[in-house]
């Protein structure tokens, strides 16, 4: 255990210990999928059991708590794990440092973006007046 | 980065023996990318057309029962319960298990069966028993 003692830099890592960061893409990735495998369970079987997918049906299920909540989860969580996934396939092939950096920067807004669309969606047919 | 030009490749996909593992490894990214593209952009647009009002919302339904739109669902379904299957093979295997020749291949068999399985008990039940 040289802390800072050794001449060379394996030397002075070795016994610093992990640096304790670094790893929150990684587990980014695996927290939302397991919150979607409820999620997306949940949204297949509701769609499933509805009577009918008529406008008016969906409308007033959306008006329930119970809906709105989990699909608002869905589409953050969803958005989310989709970017970070997305990111793991642009690191595997991009490999140029500036076109990386571009295409991940596009990614994150498309997904924002995307995310903000749906939430807003879903709000306004949640607390809409729905003629 | 242009001084790896000339830098060995590994053997990449053309020299391995096909095999379930390597198969839902390659499914596993193919679908999540299908799922976080056409996927998130459908559910998006539903949502979007949900808000938007009685017409948009029967331009849409009528759109999404045609046939192409059909074989598009049918395959976002697949993908959906494929990735769910093999993110579970994942989480295990993260955990350090499974990773045993034996148990590895039957579990990658068993995610290829599932989503297949799955896929027809939701589209027999939709197009089947409640249409």
């Amino acid at each position: 255990m040289s802390i800072g003692k050794s001449a060379t830099p394996i030397g002075k890592v070795r016994g610093l210990g992990s640096a304790r960061e670094g790893g929150e893409h990684w587990i980014s990735e695996r927290v939302t999928s397991i919150a979607l495998l409820l999620l997306g369970i949940w949204l297949i079987a509701s769609l499933l059991f509805l009577p009918d997918l008529h406008r008016q049906t969906v409308i007033e299920w959306f008006h329930a708590p119970s809906a709105v909540v989990p699909m608002a989860l869905l589409i953050v969580v969803g958005f989310r794990h989709a970017l970070d996934g997305m990111k793991v396939f642009v690191d595997d092939y991009v490999h140029e440092p500036g076109n990386n950096f571009a295409v991940n920067t596009l990614l994150l807004f498309l997904a924002v973006g995307g995310g903000a669309l749906a939430l807003y969606a879903l709000g306004a047919v949640a607390f809409g007046a729905n003629a | 980065m242009a001084a790896t030009k000339s830098r060995p490749l590994s053997p990449h996909l053309t020299i391995w023996r096909w095999g379930p593992h390597m198969l839902v490894s390659i499914l596993h990214r193919a679908t999540g990318i299908a799922l976080s593209i056409a996927g998130l952009a459908i559910l998006t647009w539903w949502l979007v057309a949900l808000a938007q009002g009685q017409e948009t919302y029967a331009n849409f339904t009528k759109m999404a029962s045609s046939p192409i739109a059909i074989i598009v669902l049918v395959g976002l379904t697949w993908s959906f319960f494929q990735h769910l299957l093999s993110g579970i093979r994942h989480l295990v295997m993260d955990s350090g298990a499974a990773f045993e020749l034996g148990i590895n291949k039957t579990f990658a068999i068993l995610t290829i069966v599932g989503s297949l399985l799955l896929t027809a008990l939701v589209w027999f039940y939709i197009l089947g028993v409640r249409a």
